[in-house]
């Protein structure tokens, strides 16, 4: 199903172009009946009795968000950053900000009133997406400037330090960010076509970059910086770049994950936040915008089914009377095998394209007549 | 500030100096044989933590035997970690194992809040060792002297062990060159799982120490302090023991002068480190006493 592009080298100039056009009907056609029976499915699943699904659904999507942009920097371009926690927490700070009333701001800062032009300001959600966005791809510059210059583990180390210390300002900021108390009443704004629309957006963009002349100067520092730059491709231009997208499409996860869950607070963007994303992209592929969009779905979802475990459970020879965060150790258990034995995640640097499937398709039927013959 | 407070702070970031030097070591001997940032080394610090405070809390015992019991189960943890989750990977991408410590570090976070529970414990005071006493003009509890006494005293032994002994002449054999090693006999899998029984056992160390100067133990106790270790190693030249020393009392002066200067900042702490980290890599970027490689084609 998957198709063949497991290396750079191929997916720059395989296709020929009469192929391509074929290939490119044949996709917006299937994209668009996908599209419809998306919109169908979801519009169930937001009618579902069970409130719980539809909060799950939305979950996905905001994971699919966050998962993409930490795939950008990580998986496509090679860079090893572990500082989305930080950029998710400016997006939400910002978002959680720009749409909170004005007499529920007034309310919460007890220990030091609000500073002067946000205590009224309040902005359609979309824009503060964007905005939340900005800032965060500003803040990724200027840490960038520094940052990508290391190499592999001190540069992880270093973007690490880096979300550590957005925290860490946060907490403290008082007059800004409601220091540790956090922000509540957060309009619910991430409804379900808020968040499938936004991670559409971001599935359409990743597809459309990654692949574009700039996405294969990202893969081609990934594989080998010295010959990319021997090939003339900037590395820090593109290593910055890649950086600033990234930054910016955790900052518009952050604030969807904000409008989610109503209440943020500094706590909710340690280091761990980070490692959950991180864990997603691993499991469906570094590299691999389908795998992390499958892997979202796999990892939220089951995150949630594993909530039995903590539960009470009777196994006739064996009783617990229900631990709580025994699902998280399952979770991250499973996670290790994963790691260890299927290094590569679900897809590897693979794709799940039309062109594949179909190819796929036609190869089974293809054997089966065949096998008439015979 | 008068000269006795200055003496107050100056004995206390000696303390803290002394925790942070013992912590780096052990990230410091990993990285140098395996190349690998342990993220899980912060975990397994918590974890030494937990298994001293419940050898006294649940069976009773001695404190010594209980902090000893403590040290060794903590040493055999990170065996136990680099053979399960780094030994299979080790001919991956280094990426690989990286995430993979990573993990281990998320799993024993999550498995120590299941089996320890959530909520903060309070570490034994142990009266020999924390008593407070009059010092001259200051008051310190003992503990603040007798961490850096422990301290020097195990990397004596440690720098015997590196220096003197066959196992440490392999272990720096390995950390040289990998494949050389191999090729003149030295048994791989045997000198790595000492490397990691060595540097948890002084996690182990560092974890009890830690413990009886800030009581309170949680699941997530081991990730800050083991985050600012591995600046400590990287400050001081990563792989290098003597560096991750004096990367440790760098790191642990400059938090504490900062916060004793500036009082009215004490909230930005913990950003020391990692503004420290980024000004070392860049002005020295193998560390203070790292010697600088370059990548060949």
């Amino acid at each position: 199903m998957m198709s063949e592009r497991t290396n750079t080298r191929e997916s720059i100039s395989k296709h020929p172009p009469s192929v391509k056009k074929n290939v490119n009907l044949y996709s917006v056609v299937l994209s668009a009946l996908l599209l419809i029976v998306l919109y169908f499915v979801l519009m169930k699943i937001e009618g579902s009795a069970n409130a719980l699904v539809p909060r799950i659904a939305r979950l996905c999507a905001i994971n699919i968000v966050l998962a993409l942009a930490m795939n950008l920097i990580n998986g496509f371009t090679g860079i090893f950053s572990l500082g989305q926690a930080g950029f998710m927490a400016v997006g939400a700070y910002t978002t959680a900000l720009l749409t909170i009333e004005p007499a529920r701001k007034l309310s919460m800062y007890i220990v030091t009133p609000i500073v002067k032009p946000l205590e009224t300001l309040t902005l359609p959600f979309g824009l503060t997406l964007i905005i939340g966005g900005l800032i965060a791809a500003g803040l990724a510059f200027l840490i960038g400037v520094p940052c990508l210059r290391l190499r592999g583990d001190y540069l992880a180390i270093a973007t690490l330090g880096f979300s550590e210390i957005i925290r860490v300002f946060i907490m403290n900021a008082q007059s800004l960010t409601n220091g540790a108390q956090g922000l509540k009443s957060i309009p619910p704004n991430a409804t379900i076509l808020w968040t499938y629309g936004v991670a559409l957006a971001v599935i359409a963009f990743m597809a459309l970059f990654t692949t574009s002349s700039y996405g294969r100067a990202l893969k081609a520092v990934r594989e080998d910086e010295i010959a990319a730059e021997s090939m003339g491709v900037s590395l820090f231009k593109h290593k910055m770049m890649s950086f600033m997208i990234s930054a910016f499409l955790a900052g518009v996860g952050g604030g969807l994950l904000a409008a989610y869950n109503g209440t943020i607070g500094q706590d909710m963007f340690r280091v761990m936040q980070t490692y959950n994303v991180l864990m997603i992209v691993v499991m469906g592929g570094m590299g691999s915008i389908s795998g992390s969009v499958i892997a979202a779905f796999v990892v939220t979802i089951g995150q949630e089914m594993l909530r039995v475990l903590d539960g009470p459970i009777n196994l006739g020879f064996w009783k617990t009377s229900g631990i709580a965060g025994m699902r998280m150790v399952v979770f991250s258990a499973l996670l290790l095998v994963v790691i260890v034995f299927f290094r590569n995640g679900l897809f590897g640097t693979k794709e799940l394209t039309w062109s594949g499937i179909v190819r796929n398709i036609e190869k089974l039927a293809g054997r089966g007549k065949r096998g008439e013959v015979a | 500030m008068t000269g006795s407070m200055f003496l107050q702070h100056f004995t206390n970031a000696l303390s803290v100096a002394s925790l942070y030097a013992l912590l780096a070591i052990g990230y410091t001997m990993v990285y140098g044989i395996l190349r690998l940032i342990n993220f899980a080394h912060g975990e397994i610090f918590m974890m030494g933590m937990y298994f001293a405070y419940f050898g006294i809390a649940m069976f009773h015992l001695p404190w010594f035997v209980s902090f000893i019991i403590a040290i060794i189960i903590t040493a055999l943890l990170g065996v136990a970690a680099e053979r399960l989750a780094y030994r299979p990977l080790r001919d991956a991408p280094r990426i690989s194992i990286l995430i993979s410590a990573i993990a281990v570090s998320y799993f024993l976070q999550n498995f120590a809040t299941v089996l320890f529970g959530g909520r903060p414990l309070m570490f034994q005071q142990i009266p020999l060792l924390t008593t407070i006493m009059q010092l001259g003009p200051i008051r310190v509890p003992r503990l603040t002297l007798i961490v850096p006494a422990v301290t020097i005293l195990l990397l004596v032994g440690l720098q015997f062990l590196l220096k003197k002994t066959k196992t440490g002449m392999a272990m720096r054999a390995v950390s040289r060159d990998y494949d050389a090693a191999r090729l003149m006999g030295i048994d791989l899998n045997f000198t790595i799982a000492m490397t990691f029984f060595i540097g948890s056992a002084l996690a182990g160390v560092g974890a009890i120490l830690w413990g009886l100067k800030y009581p309170q133990i949680k699941p997530d106790v081991g990730s800050m302090p083991g985050i600012k270790c591995f600046i400590a190693a990287v400050l001081g030249g990563i792989g290098n023991t003597t560096g991750a020393v004096l990367g440790g009392f760098v790191l642990g002066f400059a938090e504490i002068m900062f916060v004793a200067f500036f009082p009215a900042a004490s909230g930005y702490r913990d950003a020391v480190a990692f503004i420290l980290l980024i000004l070392i890599l860049l002005v020295l970027p193998a560390g203070l006493l790292g010697k600088n490689t370059t990548e060949k084609v």
